[in-house]
C-alpha cells in the first residue's frame, strides 16, 4: 500500500508565539538594511497568490522619502477555498503584529492597519485584545507603532490591494491604475507596504530562525513552506503547512479520496488540473526551469468523479460575475458573457464551436482587464473548458 | 525642466517629456488610439479598456490613457493582439448596450456608435445582455433624462459631477453585472441634489444622459396660428450653434441664427442680451443699496458679498449646499426669467397682444434653465413666464429638421422691442462677463467716469482660471455715492461648482473680503453650459470665449446703462430700478433645500 504520510509536514506558522517580545526588541535594534537583506536572501514571496518578493517590497517602500508611510496587513481572505488567514489570526496573532511592527521600523512607518474581511467580524474581539497587549508593550519599550483594525464589508474585490486602499479611504472599492504601485503611492497616496497575513507570519519565522532555515525549504523559485487550505472531496480537509514545490501527484495521493478527477489550485481565480496532468504539475511559483508550476494563495479543492465540471465552472463564473467591481469592460461584461455563453452551449442554443469564441474572449480578458480579478478569470475558465470540453457540451 | 525620454511607437522613435501618457504621446505624432472613458476635462479612469496598447515584451496590454511612458518603451498600437482585444471590448460594450441607434437622441453624435462604425462591427457574436436587465428610464427631471440601458459605465458623468461640479449627485451603485450609475438611494434625478447643470450630458459619450427636449412642443406652438411665439436667445448660443452646423468652434453666427429662427416660424426673434442689460441695472442698483446699508447704516441683516443669481445650476446648488447663505444671493431673476416675465406683460402691452396667447420660448446653452422655467414661483406675469426652454443642441435639431442650409443664410438683425442689447449683455455668456458688465456700469454710475481699464476690457475677470479676483478703488465718486470714497471694491468670479464651493467656504468661514461675487455653475461660464454642442474641451471653450469677447468688441454700445431700450422700458413701464414693478416682475426669492 502507498504510504499514508508522503509529504513533509512543517510546523513553523502555528508554533507558539511566546518569543515575540525578544524578536521585536532584537530586530528593531538592527539596521533596517540588514533586515531587508535577510528577507531578500530568504526569497520569501507574497503568500496571497501573486508572489511578489516580500523583501523587495519592503526595500522599495523604505527607499521612498515620505514622512508618513503605512503598513497594511491584508486579511481580506476572500478567495473561494481559502481559510488559512483566519486560523493564523486566531491562533498566532502576535506573530503577524510583530512582523507588522518590524516592517514599520524597516520602512519608517508608525501606523499599521489590519484590513479584516467583513465576514471575519467574530475575530475582531480577540484580535483587538492581542493588539492592545502588543501596542502596550511597544509603548513600554518606547517603540512608536500603532495598529488598528479596519473592517471590510464583504466585497471580494477589496482583497485587491489598490481596491483595498480605496475601501479604507471610505470610497468604493475599485482597483486603481498601476503604476503608481503601493510602494510609491498606496493608502492615502502614501508609500505603503501591504502584505498578506500569511506572508507576515512567514517573515516572523524568518526573523525567528533565520533566512537560511526558510530558504532550505522548497525548491528553486519557490522557497519555504506554505499553508494549504484543503477542501472538497477529501477525507481530511483542513489547513496544512507543506513545502512548496511538491508534486500534485504526491498531494493527491495524500489528500485524495482515491477517485480524484481534478484539483483546482488557487481557488476560483486559479487553475484546474485534470488527473492526466497531476504528474507533471508542481505547486509553486512559475520559474524558468520549473515546467508546469502553479501558484496558489493556499486553496486546494479536490473534485472526484461524482462532480460535474460544468457545475463547478458555472459556480465560479457566477461568483466572478457578482464580485467583479464592474468598472472595467472586459471583466464586467466578459464575466456575464462567459457565464451566459456556457449556459447557452449547455442548453444547445449555441453550438459547441461557441466555446472557442469564449476561450478567445477569456484570453482578451486576461490581456486587458484592469486588475487581477478580471485577468485571472481566464485561468479557471480556460483550464476547465479545455480539459472538460465534453462536460460543457453534453 | 522636464526630462526627455525616448520611446518607440509603431517602430517610430520619438522623444517626449517624461510622464506623458502613451495616449498623448501617440496623438502628438498622429497615431490615433480610440478612447471612451477618457475625457480631457476629467481625471484618468482607465476603465473602458478600449485604448489598450501592446508594450513589446509584456504579456498583458496596457491602457494608453493611464500608462505613463517610460524610457525605452516599445509600443504597438495596432498589433494583432491589440486589434483583436479592442474589437472584443467594443463587441462587449455593444452587447451590454441598448443599440437602438435609429431611435436614439444621440444618433450621429455618439462615441460608441462612431467606434462601432470605425471598426465595422457587423457581427453579433456575443449574447445580447440588455433584454435581461431591468432597466428603467428616469425622466422625472425637467432637464435631464437618464437611460441606463445606453450606459457604458465609463463613469465620465460621475467624474464630471465630482470633479467639475463637486455635487456628487451621480455615483456608482452595486457591483459586478449589476453595477450602474445611480443617485442617492436610487431616487429620480429631480429628487436629489442634482443641479440640472447638464455637464454630465456634455461629457456622456452615449445617449445614456440627454436633455429632456421640448422640440415637438415648440413646433406645435409655432403651428398654432392663434399663438404668438416669441423666442429669446442667450448670448452663449450664438458662439456655440455654429459647431452643430459644421462650423469651427468659435464661429460667431448671431445673424445666421436670427435668420434661421425666423425661417423656423417664430413670430418674434428677441435677445436675452436685452434682459442681461436689464439684469445689470437691477443687480448693480441692488449692489449699491447693499453697500450703502452695510457701510453707512451698518445694517447687520444685509449680507455681503452679494452673489449673482443668473445661473440656475448655481442657485440650486447654493439652495442645497449652503441654505443658510441664501441672503447673499441677489434677488434678481436670471435674464431668461426677467425676459419671460416682461414678454407677457410689457411686450404684450406694447404689441397689443393677449398674454395668454403668447408662447415664450428661450434657447439657452443650459439645461438648468429648463428647471428654472419650471419653478413654481416663476409665474409673475400671471402666466408661466417662460413656456419652453430649448438648448443650443435642440435648436440645431430644429434647424436641421426644417431643412435650412444654415451656412448659406444671410445675417439678419433681431426684432425691435426687447431685441436690442449692448456688448455688456453679450459677455454674460463667458465666465467673468456678468462681473465685467456690472463693473462697467456700476463704476460709471458711481463716479461719472468710465471704468479705468483699457478699452473697457476688465481683463482680471477674464480667462479660465477657476477663481478670479479683481479689486477697484473708488475715488472721487459723485455726491450721492460719497460714502464709497476710497472703498476698494473687491470682486471674485468662480465658474464650475467645485470652484464656487471654494469661494463659498471662504465666505462661510468669514475669511472673504469680497463685496460682489459672480458664480457660474459651468466651466467657462454659459459658453461651456450643459446645453451646448458636444464635444466640449478646454480648447473649444477657449475659442467660444474669444468669440464672445470679439462680439462685445464689435458692438456699438458696450455698457448696459446706455442701451436705449433699457432707458425706454424704465421710462415707459418699470419707472425705476428696484421699483415696485421691478420687484414684482424681475426679482424673486429662494428656497432652502435638503443636502441630498
Amino acid at each position: 500500500m502507498a504510504p499514508t504520510y508522503q509529504l513533509k509536514r512543517l510546523d513553523f506558522i502555528f508554533k507558539n508565539e511566546n518569543d515575540w517580545k525578544e524578536i521585536l526588541v532584537g530586530k528593531i535594534n538592527l539596521p533596517p538594511q540588514e533586515l531587508i537583506n535577510e528577507l531578500i536572501s530568504s526569497e520569501l514571496k507574497g503568500r496571497g497568490g501573486a508572489g511578489f518578493p516580500t523583501g523587495l517590497k519592503w526595500k522599495l517602500t523604505s527607499e521612498e522619502k515620505e514622512a508618513v508611510k503605512y503598513v497594511i496587513c491584508n486579511a481580506d481572505e476572500g478567495e473561494p477555498g481559502t481559510f488559512k488567514d483566519r486560523e493564523i489570526l486566531s491562533k498566532v496573532p502576535l506573530k503577524v503584529l510583530t512582523s507588522m511592527a518590524i516592517c514599520g521600523y524597516v520602512i519608517g512607518s508608525k501606523e499599521g492597519y489590519i484590513y479584516l474581511r467583513g465576514e471575519y467580524f467574530f475575530l475582531q474581539h480577540e484580535l483587538n485584545k492581542a493588539i492592545e497587549e502588543f501596542v502596550a508593550y511597544c509603548r513600554k519599550i518606547n517603540f512608536e507603532f500603532t495598529i488598528r483594525i479596519f473592517m471590510g464589508s464583504g466585497a471580494y474585490i477589496c482583497g485587491e490591494e489598490t481596491a483595498l486602499f480605496e475601501s479604507m479611504e471610505g470610497k468604493r472599492g475599485e482597483p486603481r491604475n498601476k503604476p503608481p504601485f503601493p510602494s510609491v503611492s498606496g493608502y492615502m497616496g502614501k508609500p505603503t507596504v501591504i502584505n498578506n497575513v500569511e506572508t507576515l507570519a512567514h517573515t516572523y519565522t524568518i526573523f525567528e530562525y533565520g533566512a537560511k532555515r526558510f530558504y532550505d525549504l522548497g525548491v528553486q523559485y519557490s522557497r519555504g513552506s506554505k499553508l494549504f487550505s484543503v477542501s472538497g472531496d477529501t477525507p481530511k480537509p483542513g489547513i496544512y503547512e507543506l513545502e512548496l514545490g511538491m508534486s500534485l501527484v504526491d498531494f493527491v495521493d495524500e489528500f485524495g479520496d482515491g477517485d480524484t478527477k481534478a484539483v483546482q489550485v488557487g481557488g476560483a481565480s486559479g487553475f484546474l488540473v485534470p488527473r492526466k496532468r497531476f504528474s507533471e504539475t508542481t505547486i509553486g511559483f512559475q520559474g524558468k526551469l520549473t515546467g508546469i508550476s502553479l501558484p496558489t494563495g493556499g486553496s486546494m479543492m479536490l473534485f472526484n468523479s461524482s462532480r460535474s465540471m460544468y457545475n463547478v465552472l458555472d459556480n465560479y463564473l457566477e461568483f466572478f460575475r457578482e464580485e467583479s467591481c464592474g468598472q472595467c469592460t472586459p471583466c464586467r461584461v466578459g464575466c456575464q458573457q462567459l457565464l451566459n455563453g456556457i449556459k447557452a452551449v449547455k442548453r444547445g442554443e449555441k453550438t459547441a464551436g461557441y466555446l472557442e469564441k469564449l476561450l478567445r474572449l477569456a484570453e482578451t480578458m486576461q490581456f486587458t482587464a484592469k486588475c487581477g480579478l478580471g485577468q485571472s478569470v481566464a485561468n479557471s475558465f480556460s483550464s476547465i473548458v479545455e480539459n472538460f470540453r465534453e462536460e460543457m457540451i453534453y | 525642466m522636464t526630462t526627455k525620454i525616448k520611446i518607440t511607437i509603431n517602430d517610430l522613435e520619438v522623444e517626449i517629456d517624461q510622464g506623458t501618457s502613451i495616449l498623448n504621446a501617440a496623438r502628438d505624432i498622429g497615431v490615433i488610439i480610440p478612447t471612451l472613458c477618457y475625457h480631457k476635462d476629467l481625471c484618468v479612469a482607465g476603465n473602458c479598456r478600449v485604448c489598450v496598447v501592446e508594450l513589446v515584451g509584456q504579456k498583458k496590454l496596457s491602457a494608453a490613457c493611464a500608462t505613463p511612458c517610460e524610457e525605452g518603451m516599445n509600443i504597438l498600437t495596432n498589433s494583432f493582439k491589440v486589434r483583436n482585444s479592442r474589437k472584443h471590448i467594443i463587441e462587449l460594450l455593444l452587447s451590454e448596450h441598448n443599440a437602438d441607434c435609429t431611435r436614439c437622441y444621440k444618433n450621429g453624435n455618439c462615441e460608441l456608435q462612431k467606434l462601432a462604425s470605425d471598426f465595422k462591427i457587423m457581427t453579433q457574436d456575443f449574447i445580447r445582455l440588455v433584454p435581461f436587465k431591468n432597466y428603467t428610464i428616469d425622466h422625472f427631471s425637467p432637464s435631464i433624462i437618464k437611460d441606463d440601458s445606453k450606459c457604458i459605465r465609463c463613469q465620465r458623468c460621475v467624474r464630471t459631477c465630482e470633479e467639475i461640479q463637486g455635487v456628487n449627485a451621480l455615483t456608482v451603485a452595486y457591483k459586478g453585472d449589476q453595477m450602474k450609475i445611480s443617485t442617492f438611494f436610487e431616487k429620480p434625478m429631480n429628487d436629489v441634489i442634482c443641479t440640472n447643470c447638464g455637464q454630465c450630458i456634455n461629457h456622456c459619450p452615449t445617449g445614456a444622459l440627454v436633455e429632456k427636449n421640448y422640440i415637438e412642443e415648440v413646433w406645435d406652438a409655432i403651428a398654432d396660428k392663434s399663438c404668438h411665439v416669441v423666442i429669446q436667445t442667450a448670448p452663449a448660443v450664438r458662439v456655440g450653434l455654429g459647431e452643430e452646423m459644421g462650423l469651427e468652434p468659435g464661429t460667431r453666427v448671431t445673424g445666421k441664427m436670427v435668420a434661421a429662427l425666423r425661417r423656423l416660424g417664430f413670430d418674434a426673434v428677441l435677445d436675452t442680451d436685452f434682459s442681461a442689460d436689464l439684469t445689470i441695472i437691477e443687480e448693480g442698483s441692488e449692489l449699491m443699496v447693499r453697500l450703502k446699508k452695510v457701510l453707512v447704516d451698518h445694517d447687520s441683516d444685509i449680507k455681503l458679498p452679494m452673489a449673482t443669481s443668473c445661473s440656475p445650476g448655481w442657485i440650486k446648488y447654493i439652495e442645497h449646499m449652503y441654505p443658510d447663505c441664501l441672503g447673499h444671493l441677489s434677488t434678481c431673476k436670471s435674464p431668461q426669467q426677467m425676459f419671460g416675465a416682461l414678454a407677457k406683460t410689457y411686450y404684450a402691452k406694447v404689441r397689443n397682444l393677449k398674454p395668454e396667447k403668447i408662447v415664450s420660448v428661450s434657447v439657452m446653452p443650459c439645461t438648468a434653465k429648463k428647471f428654472e422655467a419650471n419653478r413654481p414661483e416663476m409665474h409673475d406675469s400671471g402666466y408661466r413666464d417662460v413656456d419652453y426652454v430649448l438648448t443650443t443642441r435642440e435648436l440645431a435639431i430644429m434647424i436641421k429638421q426644417a431643412g435650412i442650409d444654415f451656412q448659406k443664410l444671410i445675417d439678419e438683425p433681431f426684432d425691435r422691442l426687447m431685441g436690442e442689447s449692448t456688448g455688456a449683455g453679450v459677455i454674460f455668456g463667458a465666465t467673468g462677463g456678468v462681473m465685467e458688465a456690472a463693473l462697467r456700469t456700476v463704476y460709471e454710475l458711481v463716479t461719472g467716469r468710465e471704468i479705468p481699464f483699457d478699452n473697457l476690457n476688465v481683463t482680471p475677470v477674464r480667462g479660465m482660471d477657476g477663481v478670479k479676483e479683481c479689486s477697484i478703488r473708488i475715488e472721487n465718486p459723485l455726491e450721492e455715492w460719497e460714502f464709497l470714497e476710497g472703498v476698494e471694491l473687491k470682486c471674485a468670479v468662480a465658474h464650475g461648482l467645485i470652484n464656487a464651493k471654494k469661494v463659498m467656504d471662504r465666505i462661510v468661514s468669514g475669511t472673504s473680503e469680497y463685496h460682489f461675487v459672480e458664480f457660474m455653475a459651468c466651466p467657462g461660464g454659459c459658453l461651456g453650459g450643459g446645453g451646448q454642442p458636444i464635444p466640449t474641451s478646454p480648447e473649444i471653450r477657449q475659442k467660444r470665449a474669444e468669440a464672445i469677447y470679439a462680439e462685445d468688441q464689435g458692438m456699438p454700445l458696450r455698457k448696459s446703462h446706455l442701451n436705449p431700450e433699457i432707458l425706454k422700458i424704465y421710462a415707459d413701464f418699470l419707472s425705476k430700478p428696484l421699483g415696485e414693478k421691478s420687484h414684482q416682475l424681475l426679482h424673486t426669492q429662494y428656497i432652502r433645500r435638503e443636502r441630498f
